[in-house]
């Protein structure tokens, strides 16, 4: 059973309720010094469900723009939940130093109508 | 409040600050004038063991040219300080001491009575701290100087940038010891303040640090970790970023991801540079002059 990780609700988004659509689910792993895929596009409206997966060591996701962090661990696999409620282009980086290309490990939500 | 050079210019005029730019220490002290004024250099983000020409072709000469530009001076500093990642972030830890043993052999070149120093997180996040007590003591402390009161915070230790509770506690303390007809002068290599937290530019519980040292009427924070000059005030705090010794990184104010600033050819070593801060109890003025490194 995953755990189940509730984002923080910021203007641009909001956690999941029960009279949304289906959530998409997305993908995303984490290695030194990458998220892949390093831009993630999302719908606006549409609720997501986004699974963070490392393949190496401890990492971060942070996304504060949306409001939504979690740790990205190699055994404890954590979603987040969240429907995106703004179009634009979200920036999220690893905020747990990683080493030498920590300062590069970032990636990008992109909402689109 | 994000401010420009000019708005710190206008605040100078009440008491806040003035900024030049110059290549001499006399120039602070004969601005700062009275017998209890005392000035000191911060360095900052000298990453040494970086190696990528692209963004310094001199990664083994800036440091000692800095040294040189410092020792070059007539007025000497009391004191300098390295506002952290005074090395470069390896996975090895005997190549980590390697770096801060070099490091710390060309630091101790300085001609100064007392060299001081921070950690960043590429020094001390992967190991807690460990090797930088090995070679440089305590990742955060106080002291006194001529009457002007410092405290060292180490937001990095913790690869969370957190200062952590107890670090907290004991700001608390020291916060309810100090005498505030006496300034306070803050290290830390990390902003407290949330500068570009989708850049990795804050500390995550730093709010609570500033909160803390609101209760001090005379506070101004020292930081470094952005590779550039930058000021901004959190209510009555000024904040002041140092350029890096290593690449200067993209302005806050950029679109996109937090990316670095290329050698230049043409103008090696620019956004490059080390900081005079002049001081003293009397006065609720930091006499910041931003100097470049001589080649």
């Amino acid at each position: 059973m995953w755990p189940l990780l509730l984002a923080v609700a910021a203007s641009s988004c909001t956690t999941l309720s029960g009279n949304e659509d289906p959530p998409r689910v997305v993908t995303l792993e984490a290695r030194r010094f990458a998220y892949t895929p390093a831009v993630i596009e999302l719908n606006k409206d549409q609720p997501v469900i986004l699974e963070l997966i490392s393949k190496d060591g401890l990492h971060g996701f942070n996304a504060p723009q949306l409001g939504l962090r979690s740790d990205v661990a190699p055994q404890a696999p954590a979603r987040l939940s969240f429907t995106p409620h703004e179009k634009g282009r979200f920036l999220f980086h690893c905020d747990i130093f990683c080493g030498s290309g920590h300062d590069e490990m970032s990636g990008e939500i992109v909402v689109v109508d | 409040m994000k401010l420009s050079r000019r708005d710190f210019l206008k605040i100078s005029g009440i008491g806040g600050l003035v900024f030049s730019t110059g290549l001499s220490g006399a120039r602070v002290l004969a601005q700062a004038g009275g017998a209890d004024e005392f000035y000191f250099i911060q360095l900052s983000d000298t990453h040494w063991g970086f190696n990528n020409l692209k963004f310094n072709a001199d990664p083994e000469g800036t440091l000692p040219k800095a040294v040189a530009t410092i020792n070059s001076l007539q007025h000497k500093p009391d004191f300098v300080v390295f506002t952290g990642d005074l090395t470069h972030t390896t996975d090895d830890p005997e190549e980590r001491r390697r770096r801060m043993k070099q490091f710390k052999s060309i630091a101790e070149r300085l001609e100064v009575a007392q060299v001081r120093y921070l950690p960043g997180e590429h020094d001390a996040a992967l190991d807690a701290g460990a090797a930088y007590q090995e070679f440089f003591g305590d990742t955060h402390y106080e002291f006194s100087h001529r009457g002007v009161n410092f405290i060292a915070l180490d937001n990095v230790s913790d690869p969370r940038a957190r200062l952590g509770d107890a670090q907290l506690k004991r700001l608390q303390s020291k916060m309810a010891e100090l005498d505030h007809a006496q300034p306070l002068v803050v290290f830390a290599h990390r902003p407290l303040f949330p500068l570009r937290p989708d850049w990795d530019w804050a500390t995550a519980d730093g709010e609570q640090a500033i909160q803390l040292l609101m209760s001090h009427p005379r506070v101004t924070v020292f930081y470094g970790h952005i590779h550039q000059e930058h000021h901004q005030q959190t209510g009555h705090i000024a904040h002041h970023s140092a350029k890096s010794l290593i690449f200067p990184l993209a302005p806050p104010t950029s679109a996109g991801k937090k990316f670095k600033v290329a050698w230049d050819q043409q103008q090696p070593y620019a956004g490059l540079g080390v900081r005079q801060v002049g001081l003293s109890e009397k006065r609720a003025v930091a006499e910041i002059e931003e100097l470049q490194i001589k080649t």
